[in-house]
């Protein structure tokens, strides 16, 4: 077998472009495949990751009308008959077995009425929020401090800003104790925060939805207590929860909602909430990327196909080249199988080096592809190793008759022929 | 008794037509004889040789080697007898031309399944015995027709076989290199080996203790007047 695949490994050597042209169609096929399945590999890393990294098994449930998250403007775009969320409302969802933590909080789309120096603000989220709001959705401090009790309880106009909000109001001068106007009362920069769980979004989908959620330019946090006194009015809140695991969000999503909906005393309200669903999204764009790299994987299959025939066509050229060889070591005594195993080896080892050079070449294909398109790519070992191995099959496969041709070449006639 | 064929008829059989080869061969050779087969070409001396070899099977007769009937084995078994009790040596050498001389030695060991450091042993003993101990990592293209011919005796010895089965051996070498390589057959048949060889030289055959003609298909053994006629002829033609 060694001896079988020292010589493999001669033969190749010594048809060097023969055999490069040979395994070219083995290569190119797996190649492309190799390229595939990383794309779908990183689309799936980077959604795997953005679900379980971003998240930090939260979900938020939030005022929604016709499929969309409802946003409030101003005191006319409050929907009736919301509550606000009692402390018993709280402890029933808090006692549901899936959830971790909950925290409710006001929001609103900044259009108007938001200054810094005099200059008008908008695109920018405002949170009202209670204490566990940070904590529960993974915001860490960057500088500054977090909300003390006693902002709450004193009413204080002090306001934390998060990251983006920062970068895009004070352009890397120092945000502490700056003050932002919001409707004529004036608040105090005393925080930035950031996600601590931070993830780069690079699908397009993805980050529309995080922009969405999140708000384009940033989002001003103040205490919750603090909120009446600017914007005048008990408002709908939305919650977030925190799930027990990755697997309960979906489940822990809509338990909340239906309890949150049925507090809902206006039954014909078309704002109710409902649970963002991470889990289904992830899952739609998982299905979604798999199933179209499912139809090019065909294709490069058919390459593959034609790289075999290729490899046979080969073989059986190789076979009647080497007549004299063959015809000789039978009649010296060599078994029909040996002659068999010999030239399979021989298929077998030039497409698994196809193989292996495909794989080479895929990764650096899909490389490429993240450098020009910014796609992410992962490599997928699992698949490559199928790859190498299916690379041999088709070897096997596509080598076997030239390789009875061989064993069953008369040892007579072989050596007559000069 | 080494070899013993009787009553051996042989025809090709083609698409077109039977074409008769052999008629009623028969040969007996005993335990170290070494005997040369001379006749005109076409007249069915490889066609002998491929039965004797045991790459063919007679449309008649009877074959017996080492008192075992092989005609009734089948193709795996007549490999194994090839492979561990014949040596072959062909007119045009048949070397593989990318392997070297050590390795063109080895080959039979590869398929008699004995282990590396065992064949490269034996393929260097086998080499040196044939005068090529340093010539042992040269390809056949680096090698004289004489040197390739020792190589292929090697090989054929390599795995000690009793039976030197030879077709033309000298038939591509010139007449020095003719000499010497039967000086190594006598060397080889004084140590034991019965040697069966063809050839159309009668100065080669001349070596052999034992001749046969062989004329249409027809084994005569030649007596000592054919010899003494020949070698009055000054050993030229038949
Ligand atoms: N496979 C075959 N099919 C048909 N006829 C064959 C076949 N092989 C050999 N022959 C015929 O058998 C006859 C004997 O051939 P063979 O090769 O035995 O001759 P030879 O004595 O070895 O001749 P040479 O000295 O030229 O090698 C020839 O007439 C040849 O045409
Ligand atoms: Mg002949």
């Amino acid at each position: 077998m060694i001896e079988n695949i020292r010589l493999a490994f001669q033969g190749i050597w010594s048809h060097k472009m023969r055999s490069f042209l040979t395994m070219l169609g083995i290569i190119i096929g797996i190649a492309s495949i190799i390229a595939i399945v990383s794309t779908i590999q990183g689309t799936n890393n980077a959604l795997k990751e953005q679900l379980v990294g971003s998240g930090n098994n939260t979900v938020n449930v939030s005022l929604t009308q016709g499929g969309e998250d409802y946003q409030i403007y101003d005191s006319s775009s409050i929907p009736s008959g919301i509550p606000v969320i009692s402390e018993d409302t709280r402890q029933r969802i808090l006692a549901l077995d899936n959830v971790e933590k909950v925290t409710s909080y006001n929001i609103r789309f900044v259009s108007e009425g938001v200054y810094y120096r005099d200059q008008s603000l908008s695109e920018f989220n405002i949170y009202g929020i209670d204490m566990d709001y940070f904590d529960t959705v993974s915001y860490s401090l960057k500088t500054g401090r977090e909300f003390l009790q006693e902002d709450f309880d004193e009413y204080r106009r002090v306001i934390i800003v998060d990251q983006t909000a920062s970068d895009n109001l004070f352009q890397g001068a120092n945000p502490l104790g700056r003050t932002v106007e919001i409707n004529n009362q004036p608040f105090t920069v005393v925080g930035v925060v950031y996600k601590s769980s931070t993830y780069e979004p690079n699908i397009e989908n993805v980050d529309d939805y995080l922009t969405n959620a999140s708000g384009s330019n940033g989002i001003f946090f103040m205490p919750k207590k603090t909120w009446p006194i600017v914007f005048q009015y008990d408002e709908p809140e939305n919650v977030v929860v925190k799930a027990t695991s990755t697997e309960e969000m979906t489940k822990a999503g809509q338990k909340t909602a239906t309890i949150l909906n049925e507090t809902i005393t206006n039954k014909n309200s078309s704002v109710t909430y409902s649970a963002e669903d991470l889990l289904g999204i992830v899952k739609k764009q998982q299905d979604l990327a798999n199933a179209s790299n499912m139809q090019l994987i065909w294709i490069a299959g058919i390459s593959l196909l034609v790289g075999g025939i290729g490899v046979m066509n080969i073989m059986l050229v190789s076979v009647t080249e080497r007549t004299n060889e063959i015809g000789l070591k039978k009649a010296i005594g060599a078994r029909k199988s040996a002659i068999l195993w010999q030239f399979l080896t021989e298929a077998a080892v030039l497409t698994s080096l196809g193989g292996i050079l495909g794989v080479g070449s895929g990764i650096a294909m899909s490389q490429v592809i993240h450098r020009f398109t910014g796609i992410l790519v992962g490599i997928n070992w699992p698949a490559a190793i199928i790859a190498v191995l299916f690379s041999m099959g088709i070897g096997i496969v596509f080598g076997l008759l030239p390789s009875m041709q061989a064993s069953n070449l008369d040892p007579i006639e072989a050596l007559r022929r000069e | 008794m080494v070899l013993k064929l009787d009553h051996i008829d042989k025809d090709y059989i083609t698409p077109k037509l039977i074409v008769p080869v052999l008629h009623d061969v028969t040969l007996h050779v005993e335990e170290g004889e070494y005997v040369a087969i001379m006749g005109p070409s076409g007249s069915g001396k490889s066609t002998l040789m491929n039965i004797i070899g045991c790459l063919d099977r007679p449309t008649k007769g009877t074959y017996e080697l080492n008192g075992e009937n092989v005609l009734n084995k089948n193709d795996r078994d007549m490999a194994a007898i090839r492979l561990n009790n014949l040596g072959f040596v062909f007119q045009n050498f048949q070397l593989l031309s990318r392997q070297s001389a050590l390795d063109n030695v080895a080959l039979p060991l590869v398929y008699a399944g004995v282990r590396k450091r065992e064949r490269i042993k034996r393929a260097k003993a086998a080499l040196t015995r044939v005068g090529l101990q340093d010539r042992m990592s040269f390809t056949p293209a680096q090698l004289s027709g004489g040197q390739k011919q020792r190589v292929a005796i090697a090989r054929a010895m390599v795995n000690n076989p009793r039976l030197l089965l030879a077709d033309e051996p000298t038939g591509a070498l010139d007449s020095r290199s003719s000499t010497a390589l039967m000086q190594l057959f006598e060397e080889l048949n004084q140590e034991g080996v019965t040697i069966v060889m063809i050839t159309h030289a009668p100065e080669i055959a001349s070596y052999a203790k034992r001749v046969c003609n062989i004329f249409d298909g027809v084994l005569t053994e030649r007596t000592d007047s054919d010899r003494t006629r020949i070698e009055a002829a000054g050993g030229k033609g038949l």
